[in-house]
């Protein structure tokens, strides 16, 4: 069902609001208070990665030595330009041009499956290191402290990046429920709210990233050099 | 008032709009969700009874005969379970919250219709894996779920109840953001902060609660969940992790949602007290203000749980301090109401007599949760049944009291019908007498040092533990009353027009039930909350105005 621009607000507006303006602040607000969910949500394991790496910093340190940097900043690279591209969709779903909408959401999807298929790289060194938890896990050690404690930041590691590349890969199902609407012409320069709320969500999942990778990356780098 | 009531007959409203299974169950109306949520969380009220029933049977006798020890131990985690996370939470916030709040500001509906259908479902499914770990065996671990038992030792149905917990918790963060942006975004116009009635402020406070402190809660059972299934060792002292990591971030949330299931239930008690004083609430600014004033400093409180687990002194003096502060909101609403009372003209329809009595028993609770709150006594009486009556004072007396109050009082507004008032009060005074018979004995033997948890206790402590029972009894059929007469009166009640008891507030300014969209005319309001003075006022009738 295609509709005329004109008609696309008053299609879309819902019978409990007055008009489409307090029907965008309504979501907007509602997505902000979504995104202070997921930040107590992330905020429970970065409390304890907190207390764990005061406790254990030795070990800390030893896990973060056996991080591929290189993918972590080329990933922290590739989520950074899918924010931009993200924030460019929205730019042109605001305009009304849904040919650059488009395109903007599809390379904001490759750069996503580019972070997740760079991510299971990773993954998977870390499996053929004995570096995931559980009864395979096996550390040479060397240094003050217990390689036990090392397969705690492993814990906390898969714990933060898992629900991480979980968070993506919801963003990536919505995206494509964006793409699909914007080309049987949903959005309009009236009204285009779901655009920018799944590129808050979008931006969010960006921005706990751009924390976990100097906080399971780069632990005291310069020590062993 | 003869307009109103002739527009009731002549109109159609939400629950005849539409007839059949289908139009219930895909409704984004937030009147009939309220009504799945209702009658989903009574079927587990009376589950959790049934388990509270056995758990008194088992300690009518010292020895442990009716149910082994093992036996015993689930059904104390289940009844915790069942009544917390599918009773207590839900109960006020997703039924009447879900009801109240869009007529109670003039909304159509709820900001996000779909969003609440979905959280009722998602509550259904949450409840679907708890009652599969019930009936494949339960669970042992305590509602707690404390670490190292629930990950390395218990045998019975961790991971199962722990997902069902986890899933019911989005249902209640959806709940309380979309009151959150309801309240900011949809209310009427004229309708300013200062004239919104204490029932939103305190589902308001409680939806705070709700949104930043469930998450925790959810990642915390993750936790638990990926430790119990890959032993990671977070919370497992031999591999080096801190099983009091697991406590700190348990109570985080669930010191709060103890708020969570009190505060909406002192909103209901605002709103009756006021009706049935024919009076404005005393400090209205002062009441609405210690519900945030709670919400805040409630997840400040968290380790007052932890004070015998191996926390620093120093921080048990801190919590202790700040588990003081809690006190003081809580008083001022008592006092409060107190004074609405005061040159009221008071009359004692069935809502009332649940007000006085949530008033006596949660003060009860709430003073017994200060004498646990100082670390010497608590140091006393910790995990004996000093605490367990104390709980039950504040969740019992206080939030099943309110819920039972806030059914009686907004029924006429649901259904369009009266409840029979002499079994309602007679229910009311079996529910008062026989919750007082079944706890207060308990604060006794919990001074005496009776422990909770255990299957069997010394001969000595049978007197009161007969005691206790008997008023379980006497409290069962005081619950089971209204289930009767409810039922009962939807076909024989009475017709209630628009405002039985000519309460303030926009929800009674409608037909009862009300129509799909609450308001024929979205109102503007141009009063103050409890206008009391005005509806009585002989010339002025602003209440039924609107109705017409």
């Amino acid at each position: 069902m295609k509709l005329p621009d004109s008609e696309i607000a008053v299609h879309n507006l819902k019978h409990h609001f007055a008009d489409l303006e307090q029907q965008k602040a309504t979501s907007t607000f509602g997505m902000w208070l979504f995104l202070v969910t997921e930040i107590m949500f992330f905020g429970g394991m970065f409390a304890a990665y907190l207390i764990y790496r005061l406790s254990y910093y030795n070990a800390w340190v030893a896990g973060s030595q056996t991080m591929e940097i290189q993918l972590g900043a080329i990933n922290t690279a590739v989520l950074i330009c899918s924010s931009l591209t993200m924030v460019m969709a929205v730019h042109f779903a605001k305009l009304g041009n849904r040919k650059m909408t488009a395109i903007c959401l599809i390379l904001t999807l490759v750069l996503g499956f580019g972070f997740l298929g760079i991510k299971a790289v990773e993954y998977h060194g870390h499996w053929l290191h004995h570096e995931v938890p559980g009864p395979n896990f096996h550390f040479e050690h060397e240094g003050n402290y217990d390689p036990r404690q090392v397969s705690i930041f492993f814990s906390l590691y898969f714990a933060m990046t898992g629900m991480h590349a979980f968070h993506m890969i919801i963003g990536a199902g919505l995206l494509t429920w964006l793409l699909i609407a914007n080309a049987r012409g949903r959005f309009s320069p009236e009204y285009n709210s779901p655009v920018e709320m799944v590129g808050l969500y979008w931006h969010f999942v960006d921005l706990i990233w751009i924390y976990l990778f100097p906080l399971l990356y780069l632990i005291s780098h310069h020590h062993n050099g | 008032m003869e307009t109103a009531s002739h527009s009731t007959d002549a109109k159609t409203n939400y629950l005849n709009a539409d007839y059949g299974i289908k139009s219930w169950l895909l409704t984004t109306d937030h009147k009939r969700i309220a009504l799945l949520y209702l009658g989903s969380i009574t079927v587990f009220f009376f589950l959790g009874g049934f388990f509270a029933m056995l758990i008194r049977l088992e300690l009518l006798t010292p020895a442990g005969d009716l149910v082994l020890a093992d036996t015993y131990n689930k059904l104390f985690t289940m009844h915790g379970i069942v009544m917390i996370f599918l009773f207590l939470i839900p109960s006020v916030p997703a039924v009447f919250g879900n009801f109240l709040v869009p007529m109670m500001i003039g909304a159509k509906d709820l900001a996000f219709p779909r969003l609440n259908l979905a959280s009722w479902y998602i509550f259904i499914t949450g409840a679907g894996f708890i009652l599969y770990a019930i009936l494949t065996g339960g669970v042992d671990t305590g509602w707690t779920f404390y670490t190292p038992y629930s990950t390395t030792y218990s045998n019975s149905n961790v991971i199962t109840a722990a997902l069902g917990v986890f899933i019911t918790g989005f249902s209640s963060i959806f709940t309380g953001l979309n009151i959150i942006v309801t309240v900011h975004r949809m209310r009427a116009p004229g309708l300013t902060w200062r004239r919104l009635p204490l029932f939103i402020w305190a589902n308001y406070a409680a939806s705070v609660i709700m949104v930043l402190g469930t998450p925790v809660l959810a990642i915390t059972i993750v936790l638990v969940a990926l430790e119990r299934l890959f032993h990671l060792g977070i919370f497992d002292a031999r591999l080096g992790g801190d099983p009091l990591l697991f406590q700190h971030l348990f109570w985080f949330y669930s010191h709060p949602a103890v708020y969570i299931m009190i505060l909406p239930g002192m909103g209901v008690i605002s709103e009756v007290i006021a009706c049935f004083s024919r009076k404005r609430v005393f400090g209205y600014d002062f009441i609405a203000m210690s519900s945030i004033a709670i919400a805040v400093l409630g997840f400040l409180v968290w380790a007052h749980h932890m004070y015998v687990a191996g926390i620093s002194t120093y921080a048990a003096l801190i919590f202790s301090m700040l588990s003081f502060f809690v006190a003081i909101p809580s008083a001022v609403k008592v006092f409060n109401w107190t004074a609405t009372l005061y040159k009221g003209s008071i009359t004692f329809e069935t809502p009332m007599l649940y007000v006085f009595a949530f008033i006596g028993l949660f003060t009860i609770g709430g003073l017994t949760g200060v004498f646990l709150a100082a670390v010497g006594i608590d140091l006393h009486v910790t995990d004996t049944y000093f605490v367990v009556a104390h709980f039950h004072y504040v969740m019992v007396g206080g939030m099943v009291t309110a819920f039972m109050c806030a059914l009686h009082f907004w029924w006429p507004k649901m259904t369009g019908k009266m409840y029979p008032e002499g079994f309602s009060k007679l229910s009311a005074v079996l529910v008062f007498v026989g919750f007082n018979l079944t706890f207060f004995p308990q604060f006794l033997l919990g001074y005496m040092g009776m422990p909770r948890r255990y299957h069997a206790y010394p001969v000595e402590f049978q007197v009161l533990n007969v005691l206790s029972t008997a008023g379980a009894s006497i409290l069962a059929a005081g619950f089971l009353m209204p289930m009767i007469y409810f039922v009962w009166s939807l076909q024989y009640g009475k017709d209630a027009g628009p405002s039985p008891y000519r309460a303030a507030g926009l929800e009674w300014m409608t037909a009862s039930p009300p129509p799909t969209f609450n308001f024929d005319e979205t109102p503007v309001v141009t009063w103050e909350a409890y206008n009391y003075d005005e509806i009585d006022a002989p010339d002025q009738h602003k209440g039924v105005e609107v109705a017409g």
